[in-house]
Formats: C-alpha cells, structure tokens, sequence
C-alpha cells in the first residue's frame, strides 16, 4: 500500500480498486445500529484545516471516528497557525504529538506534498488549492461504480471551472486509470490548453456543452465562483449558466441512465439548477454518505489496518 | 603593494606561460619569467580568465543582512570567479537615491573583495509611476550608469520611453525586468504543463516577449540603449535576434538556471526552484544555449537572489523567487558551453564590463592591464553542499550536484581575494 495519498496518480488501477472494494464492505457498518469497527484503535488522526470546509472535515473526522482512532481537529483559525506559525514548524508538532496519519487541506497548491517531507506519518491530502483533492475522486468514482455498475467505459463529462479546480484534476487522472473516458467542458478560459498531455492522454475537451450530453454516462458539474467572472473568465453568471449550467431540459437530453453528480457546496442557478439538483438523477447526497465510506477505507489502508 | 607570479597557466586555453603581477597590474607575460620578491602560485593545469562581471546581483544590504550582505555577497562573488557585480536596487530602503547608492559602493568598498558597482532604480521606490533622481545617482560617488527596477517590471510604456531617453544624457542603460504584470497576476510558475498539472498558477511565456517586443521597439523609436535582464524564453531569443538585425542597441543576459534547469523542478513542490522569470521548458533552454553561443544573448548574469530560510521553507505559493547564482555561475557555464574560453570570457567578462562602463574589468591578461582576473580548474568536479558556500543563505538549485570547475584564486587590482580556492578575508 502507498504511504501517503497526495494526488490522484499515486494510486493504479490495483490499488485504486482495493479502495473502493474496502470501501464498499465499510458502508455496511452505516447500516449498522453500532456503527463503529475498533481498526485503528489508539492510532491518532490529525485533520489539520487551512481552510474553512465544514463537510470535508466532518466527513475525515466521522470516518477515523468509526474506525475508533483518536482525532485531533487543528483548524487553522484559532490556533498557534494563526500567530503565524510555518506549516514546517505545525508539521514537527504534530510529529512530536505522535500522528500517524495528517489529513490536511490547505489553500496553496502542493502543501499536501510538503507536509508529506516533514512529517513520518501518513499525509491525505484533503484538498490543496487549485491542485488535487483525491479522495473526492474516490469518492465520486465509488459513486459512480454503484450507481452504473462499472467504470471501465463510461463516458464522464465534468463541466465548469477546470482550470482553478482540484476535483477535476483528481478525477482525471483517477477515473483515466481506471478505464473511463472523461470530456471536460467549459468556456476556453477556464479549460487549460494542456490538460490531456499534462494530465491523461486521451482527456478530451469541448466547448459545447449540448454536444457532450446525450453519449454522457456521468455528468460532473463544478463548483463555479461568481469572482471568476471579475477576473474576465466569462461575462456574467448569467451567460455562463446559459452556455453551461445545468438545467431541466438540458437533463432531457442525456441518456436515460445517466446521472448527475456535483462535488458540493452548489450554486443553485449557476451551474445548476434546483430541478436538476434535487432530480432522481442526482447523486449529491449519495455522494456525501459515500465520502464516509471512502475515507474510511483510505485510513484504514494507509494506516496499514489490513495488516493487522 | 605586493608582487605574484603566476607560473605556468594557460591564458584563455592558450599554451601555459607566466604572469607577473606587480603595483595592480599585469607587468609581464611570458614563459620562464622569474621575481625572487613575489608570491609564486603555481598554475599549472589552471586556464587564467579576466575578472568575471555579473550584471545582475542582489546583495540584499541594506534591509535584508540576514539573508546577505554587502560583505558576504562579495565573497561569494570572489569565490564565483567575479572582480565586480552589479548590485541591483530592490533595497530597502530602495536604491533610488544618490544616498543608499552611495552606501552600497561605499560598503563593497570596504568589503574590499569585488568592486561593487550599484544600480540605481528607475522609478521611486520601484513602484513604476515617477523618475527616481537617476542624474543625482550618475553623478554621485557611485557613478551609477544602469537603472533598473528589477524585480518589477517598468510597464507604464509611456514612463519607459522617457527614462530611456533620459539617461542618454550620461550614457546610461535601463535593465529591464521584462514581465507584463497583468498576464503574471498571482503567477507561481511557468505555464504551461506542468502548471497545469501542479495547479500552480501559470507565468506565460508571452509575458516577458510581449514587453521585450514593446521595449526593443521603444529603444529604436528613442535611439537609446536597452538591456534585458534574465531572458527566459525561445520567444524572446527571436524578438531579440530580429531588433538586433535592425540595428536596435539592445543587449540581453541569461542566467545560469535558466540554462540548465526546467520547470519539472517544480514538481518537488520545493521552492528552491521558485524564480522569477519562472525555470521553463527543455526547447527554452535548448534556445538560450543557442542564443548565447551565436550572440542573440550577449551575457551570462547571475540573478543571484539570496532568501533566508523561512522565506523558502514553505509552501511554494507563499515563498520568496531567487537562487543563489555567484558560487556556481562559472561551473554552469563549463558544463553548458565546455571548455570555450573565449566564448565564456566574452559572455560573462569582456561584454558584462563594457555594458556597465567597468573600464578595469573585462581585460584579458596582457602586460599593462588591471589585474583583475581568476584562474580556474577546470579538471575538477565539486560537489555542490549549500552548507559550505559563503552566502549568508542556502537557496542553491544546485544542491548536491556534481559541476565542473572550480574556482583557485582571484585577483582584484592585483591583490588576491582568493588562494587555494579560500577567500582571503
């Protein structure tokens, strides 16, 4: 198993698939009147938060929670970070303090990485700027894998703001690995030139969105900051949910089968419409229960439980 | 003044001969000399260079002793193989008065390891919007002749034209740090895809040749002289090689790192490859060798920016761009050019001197001229150890790399500032 999970590509196909399996077996333990396995029993688990994300943190801390480790919550407002403290300094503290596994999030891109140079337990990376965030990748791919069956085939659109988005590298590069062909959609601006050779060969892109939806499996619409369209990206929030939110009719026009899925938090009207969002297509809320599961698995694995 | 005679080197790869330096200046050259009042160092297997120059050097002092001083920085310099850097102005306070230009060529004065030459800022505390007093700082003791407010780039076009105009009056030089500041807004790397990959955000290429474009053009427009700092680009070579066919008085320097490395640094996440103009591709690199080989580029210049370790030891978005540069230079030039004498006393000696009217330096040995030169090994291979080198700080790209050459002693006015490859004081 590999000791740290920073980016989407450190995980093949083989271990990728024994996180989700794992992950499939811990959802039963939601189902669960006790819902809690005793795996990490006196191992410490530190979310370590540089940015206000409520879900992602609950989700990180109910899954080590059900795996019984300690959790240590260090929230960046508030505490000695605040003082201005360097994330060198914070990591040899939490070293000394004993953690074995560092879930940290984090607004600059490969501070995740950095982390991972300083301290010896296992780092997640739950999210590090406008860079990866692998186990929303997890997340979504086990989402799509129980909805759909599979993923070797599928066809998964992810629509919107590429360009400063985590989610999107991570699943690119997880969903490239195993086996689904994945188009990403939005305005030039907000699409890199580069992506397929940066990311997966084979990634393909479109301007249109209309085009891409009726052979789409899986439709992945993106969180879209309304700032962006201060910093010329596109013209208004208006136009943009015109050219490519999500609406009824455009639903309409995907498969029968297709779903829709979205990373959360939403901007109901701007990527997505209310219809839409509360469609029996939509996998949002799923999406969330299965981020539990995930995470647990991801612990588990890394923290080396299997081998216990 | 004290007498040395250097038995047995090679001038610029010639055949090995003996050099006599009395009272500052070469006095004799030639095979079997004899001095039984001087020092003998032996130079055999040594190729002896004029004094290298570096036109683009951040000694930090005042503001930042911490991370470098006028005196440290000196000292590497000696140790680089250089009798004279340019000392750029992002000081603070900024170099953009006749009193802190003063300080600085008074303290590397007093350093007494390399002449200190200032530049002065174009603008009122870099800040691109007035003249600094750039005549108080031509006339004053420190005889500033290049402006520059490197670290920003001067992009009003309007305020460019003028401060080239202005400083014909003295026969001065704008050094341009070529950066269009809206393209590079929050910019952390080279675009491109690795970029992409990384999340960082993205520093184009286009950038740096669109204000290279504009300032070439604007240089031709005023009949005044331009320099380009730290070229970068393949884009750029071609910009310059076409104003340069045009007859525009344009010269252009690259630094070491951008002619080695690319920016798969990056992928380390580790911002002792932060830089700014950003480490680029393999094909920009492929350019800028060819570029300094046929004279599109005319120097090599060091961009040697020290940073204390906090200022590096962090998140890469959060740490300061530079490299140290002076220890290395003439390794990187070794490796990159080989053995090509000439060439590199031309790129980073001869041409550096005579675009910052450095009459003393940039002088092939040669009975009568200033003895200001270094003598190098270029038989050994050194491990690069950040620990071992004289900068106050450690931010070298290079750590733990094995680079050709190494640097035996330098002379300045004749007097040695290394031996053995110590420096002296």
């Amino acid at each position: 198993m590999i000791r740290h999970l920073l980016s989407g590509a450190d995980l093949d196909a083989a271990t990728a698939t024994q996180i989700l399996d794992t992950a499939a077996e811990m959802a039963t333990v939601a189902g669960r009147e006790v819902k809690k396995l005793p795996a990490l029993r006196g191992r410490t688990v530190v979310n370590l938060f540089y940015e206000d994300s409520t879900r992602t943190r609950i989700s990180f801390e109910a899954a080590a929670k059900r795996l019984s480790a300690d959790v240590i919550n260090f929230s960046a407002k508030g505490s000695s970070v605040a003082k201005g403290e360097s994330l060198k300094d914070t990591a040899l503290t939490l070293q000394a303090m004993g953690a074995d596994a560092v879930v940290v999030r984090h607004p600059a891109s490969g501070a995740a990485h950095r982390l991972a140079d300083w301290v010896d337990g296992s780092v997640v990376n739950a999210g590090d700027g406008t860079h990866e965030h692998p186990t929303q990748a997890l997340l979504d791919a086990y989402t799509m894998r129980a909805r759909l069956g599979r993923l070797a085939g599928l066809s998964v659109a992810v629509v919107g703001d590429v360009l400063h988005s985590r989610v999107a590298r991570s699943n690119v590069l997880l969903l490239s690995t195993l086996g689904a062909k994945v188009t990403l959609v939005g305005p030039p601006t907000l699409i890199p030139r580069d992506i397929s050779p940066a990311l997966a060969p084979g990634t393909a892109v479109s301007y249109d969105l209309d085009a891409v939806l009726p052979t789409s499996d899986v439709v992945m619409m993106l969180r879209v900051q309304r700032e962006r369209m201060n910093d010329s990206y596109f013209p208004s929030a208006r136009e943009y949910a015109r050219r490519y939110g999500l609406d009824g009719p455009r639903m309409r026009r995907l498969p029968e089968h297709a779903i829709v899925m979205h990373p959360g938090p939403m901007n109901r009207g701007m990527e997505i419409t209310p219809e839409v969002a509360d469609s029996p297509r939509s996998t949002i809320v799923e999406q969330v229960a299965n981020g539990v599961s995930v995470r647990m698995a991801v612990l588990y694995l890394l923290l080396g439980g299997n081998n216990r | 003044m004290s007498s040395y005679l250097i038995s047995n080197v090679s001038v610029l790869g010639a055949a090995p001969t003996d050099l006599l330096i009395r009272d500052g200046v070469v006095a004799q050259v030639g095979p079997g000399l004899t001095a039984p009042d001087a020092t003998v160092v032996d130079g055999t297997g040594l190729v002896a260079l004029p004094g290298l120059v570096d036109l683009h050097t951040h000694l930090r002092e005042p503001g930042r002793e911490d991370a470098e001083t006028v005196e440290s920085g000196s000292r590497a310099a000696a140790l680089g193989g250089y009798t004279a850097v340019c000392a750029m102005a992002n000081t603070s306070p900024v170099a953009d008065t006749a009193g802190v230009v003063e300080q600085v060529w008074r303290l590397g004065r007093e350093a007494g390891l390399v002449d200190v030459q200032p530049i002065g800022a174009v603008t009122v505390g870099l800040a691109g919007e007035q003249l600094a007093e750039l005549g108080a700082m031509a006339d004053s003791a420190a005889r500033v002749r290049i402006f520059s407010d490197d670290g920003h780039c001067v992009a009003d076009p309007k305020l460019m034209r003028r401060a080239l105009e202005y400083v014909k009056a003295f026969d001065g030089i704008i050094a341009q740090h070529a950066e269009e500041p809206r393209l590079t807004e929050g910019a952390q790397m080279h675009e491109g895809e690795v970029s992409t990959r990384l999340g960082l955000t993205g520093w184009p290429a286009v950038a740096e040749e669109a204000i290279i474009a504009r300032d070439v053009l604007l240089a031709e427009h005023v009949g005044s002289r331009l320099h380009v700092c730290h070229v970068s680009t393949a884009g750029s070579v071609e910009v310059l090689r076409h104003a340069k066919a045009r007859g525009v008085k344009v010269t252009a320097e690259v630094t070491p790192h951008h002619l080695l490395l690319t920016d798969e640094r990056a992928e380390t996440y580790d911002p002792v490859y932060k830089v700014n103009p950003p480490l680029r591709t393999a094909a920009d690199v492929a350019a800028l060798r060819a570029a300094l080989v046929d004279g599109v580029i005319d120097v090599v210049a060091t961009d040697h920016a020290p940073h204390a370790v906090e200022d590096k030891e962090c998140e890469w978005a959060y740490a300061r761009p530079g490299m140290l540069g002076l220890e290395t230079a003439l390794s990187i030039a070794l490796d990159v050019l080989g053995p090509q004498w000439d060439l590199i006393a031309e790129r980073m000696s001869r041409t550096p001197a005579r675009i910052a009217a450095l009459d003393a330096h940039g002088l092939d040995p040669a009975p009568g001229v200033p003895a200001n030169l270094t003598l190098v090994d270029p038989a050994v291979r050194r491990v690069i150890e950040p620990a071992e080198l004289a900068s106050h700080s450690r931010n070298t790209p290079y750590a733990r790399m094995t680079l050709p050459g190494r640097i035996v002693a330098t002379f300045l006015r004749g007097e040695p500032t290394v031996l053995d490859g110590k420096a002296v004081k």
